[in-house]
């Protein structure tokens, strides 16, 4: 006969009312491991899916995601006559905070290296990549954005012609991907005034010299558009990203590369490592102690619930005990009570996850091995917070059926 | 109805709570047997020790020194127990309290049925014997009752069904009528005799209900810790 299960009948209010707490519970220990997962994840989403092999950010930097990097734009073409190398492309990452309908809006700007980085590899869920160099963004939805909307970021406006799911930075901000020249435009836009600020100082500079003075020409190539100055420096990116050819020894490349004195060269696991150690290191640690900490608060609760149906069964125990009922009816009452416990809040937690995770802000990410490994922590806690009523239930005398 | 093996025998039994000043002798020199088959009643004042000896030879409350034998079995000496006293509860006794202490979350059949499972009895076997049980004491109707829906007499008939679902060759009942009104009172204690002359059983009878003294073939009175016999 199955005490546990005619106990559970007989007191069904108290059971469910108790299975919903344990369920809540087990949803916040869940959701804290899937908050830690997803910070994990959306730190290396990108590194994985823009499918690089190397990274060449500025000397002696960890760019572009850990610090700042800025290299030539020409570096793409010096890094092609690498041997083995298949394709390299400049990559821009920057964030920026404007305001759209009247909403504050944080994008992560993706620079594409466009026409050879047209974004085939974003994850869309509608519309389509980049098709042309310019005014075009592909949004995720994070961004609230929708497809054919378009945006005013400086002085020109983008329009959205394909929206991702999932593709959010380290910090959680939705990632709008462009070419590499809207995403520096976007970047380093000025006014007009500044523009002609600038041109005046310019003209300014060179009639203080000699020069200007004897050569009125060059004055007035002074004051001309800036990219046709050969004397100014051409926009920098903010890394050059290299995929190999099938086959290529990736550390004959990085052994090449590391030669070159103005860049530093990364493999794409070495990327992940400076971001899983460097920027989300702590937050990652955090949410990882506090993670145990919930399972720990959760194995005391579940232990005190299981302690309190067990004190409401004392003379039961004192009855079973002296009819002549063995330990192990005893103990099967109670530990069968706490594994249905934790197993039906379990289930619940799962499910009342499934609907509440997609409404956070952030990313809560529930993978299946999370769910194996929760599996295991709830048995483990049903198990160990029963100790504490089989430990009562054990020192029961028979005679205290006579109190 | 007697054999040669008594279902009990106590020698020089005794209990003394606390010592010193404060010690008291709940129990001296207590030195009696039970025969089978035989419904024995223990009489006495409140605090003459009836329930300390009740307890102590039902095997839940040790005694300070003297001998248990059971069934010809020496089973406790002092406080020193020399079989599993759990095992040989389960085996050899039966009980019956005031109160009827069923499991409330059981109905009537299952807390005679659980009682026959404790004693390896398989769940199919064990459930129709607890029904016949049941049908035995006239509650056959109200098996599927849990406890609050019956009432105290009823109670007490699914207690007595639970305490012979071992066939017990002790039963022991304190103070079985006490909740119980004079009608039902009598019923039960002629229950008690009946299942000791139909089973062979001994029956320890602890009351004070001095009108069902009839059913007793025996009777015991205690007072400040020493045992007597009374005769009819």
């Amino acid at each position: 006969m199955n005490l546990a299960i005619r106990d559970i009948r007989h007191n069904w209010a108290r059971f469910v009312l108790t299975s919903i707490g344990i369920g809540l519970l087990l949803m916040i220990v869940m959701g804290m491991g899937g908050i830690y997962q997803g910070l994990v994840d959306d730190a290396v989403l990108l590194i994985n899916k823009i499918d690089a092999d190397l990274w060449i950010v500025q000397h002696e930097t960890r760019g572009p995601f850990a610090e700042i990097s800025k290299v030539p734009l020409n570096l793409e073409d010096r890094l092609r006559s690498v041997p083995g190398v298949q394709s390299s492309r400049s990559f821009v990452s920057h964030t920026i905070q404007r305001e759209h309908n009247g909403k504050p809006i944080r994008i992560v700007v993706q620079g594409l290296s466009w026409p050879d980085d047209k974004g085939e590899w974003l994850p869309l869920i509608s519309g389509r990549n980049l098709g042309s160099a310019h005014y075009e963004m592909v949004a995720d939805k994070l961004l609230g954005l929708n497809l054919g909307e378009r945006i005013k970021l400086g002085k020109d406006y983008y329009t959205v012609v394909g929206v991702t799911s999932g593709m959010v930075s380290q910090s959680g901000d939705g990632l709008g991907f462009f070419s590499v020249r809207d995403a520096l435009n976007i970047q380093f836009e000025v006014s007009g005034e500044s523009v002609r600020l600038e041109r005046q100082a310019r003209k300014s500079r060179v009639l203080s010299q000699d020069i200007g003075n004897i050569q009125p020409a060059l004055v007035e190539r002074a004051q001309s558009v800036s990219s046709e100055l050969p004397g100014l420096a051409r926009p920098m990116v903010s890394a050059v990203l290299v995929k190999l050819k099938s086959g290529a020894d990736i550390e004959t490349a990085v052994s090449i590369i590391s030669g070159w004195k103005d860049v530093t060269v990364y493999t794409a696991d070495q990327q992940k490592e400076f971001l899983l150690k460097g920027t989300v290191d702590r937050a990652r640690r955090q949410l990882g102690l506090f993670s145990a900490l919930l399972v720990v608060i959760s194995a005391i609760i579940m232990a005190l619930i299981i302690y309190t149906l067990t004190l409401d069964k004392i003379h039961d125990i004192a009855m079973l005990k002296l009819i002549g009922a063995r330990n192990s009816v005893i103990l099967g009452l109670i530990l069968q009570q706490s594994l249905l416990l934790g197993a039906i809040g379990y289930i619940l937690a799962y499910y009342l996850g499934t609907i509440l995770f997609p409404k956070f802000p952030r990313r809560v990410l529930v993978t299946s091995e999370g769910m194996l490994y929760l599996a295991i922590i709830v048995l483990m806690i049903s198990i160990i917070s029963s100790a504490l009523g089989v430990w009562k239930a054990m020192k029961i005398q028979p005679n205290e059926v006579l109190s | 109805m007697t054999g040669d093996v008594k279902a009990i025998e106590v020698v020089k039994l005794s209990k003394i709570y606390g010592s010193g000043n404060t010690e008291i002798i709940a129990m001296n020199d207590v030195t009696f047997s039970l025969e089978k088959g035989e419904v024995t009643g223990l009489l006495g004042p409140s605090g003459a020790g009836k329930s300390t000896l009740l307890t102590a030879i039902g095997l839940i409350n040790p005694p300070s020194s003297g001998t248990i034998l059971i069934n010809g079995q020496t089973v406790m000496t002092g406080s020193v127990a020399h079989v599993n006293l759990r095992a040989f509860r389960r085996k050899h006794m039966g009980y019956v309290f005031q109160k009827a202490n069923l499991i409330p979350f059981l109905t009537a059949v299952e807390n005679v049925q659980l009682a026959c499972e404790i004693n390896d009895i398989p769940a199919k076997e064990a459930r129709k014997k607890a029904a016949e049980l049941l049908g035995y004491l006239g509650v056959a109707d109200r098996m599927k009752n849990l406890p609050h829906m019956l009432s105290g007499g009823q109670q007490q008939r699914v207690a007595v069904a639970r305490a012979l679902a071992n066939n017990p060759n002790l039963i022991l009942a304190d103070e079985p009528t006490a909740a119980l009104d004079s009608v039902r009172g009598r019923q039960v204690m002629e229950l008690f005799a009946k299942i000791a002359h139909e089973q062979g059983a001994s029956v320890l009878v602890v009351t004070h209900d001095h009108r069902s003294l009839d059913v007793f073939d025996r009777i015991l009175e205690m007072e400040d810790g020493i045992l007597t016999e009374r005769t009819h």
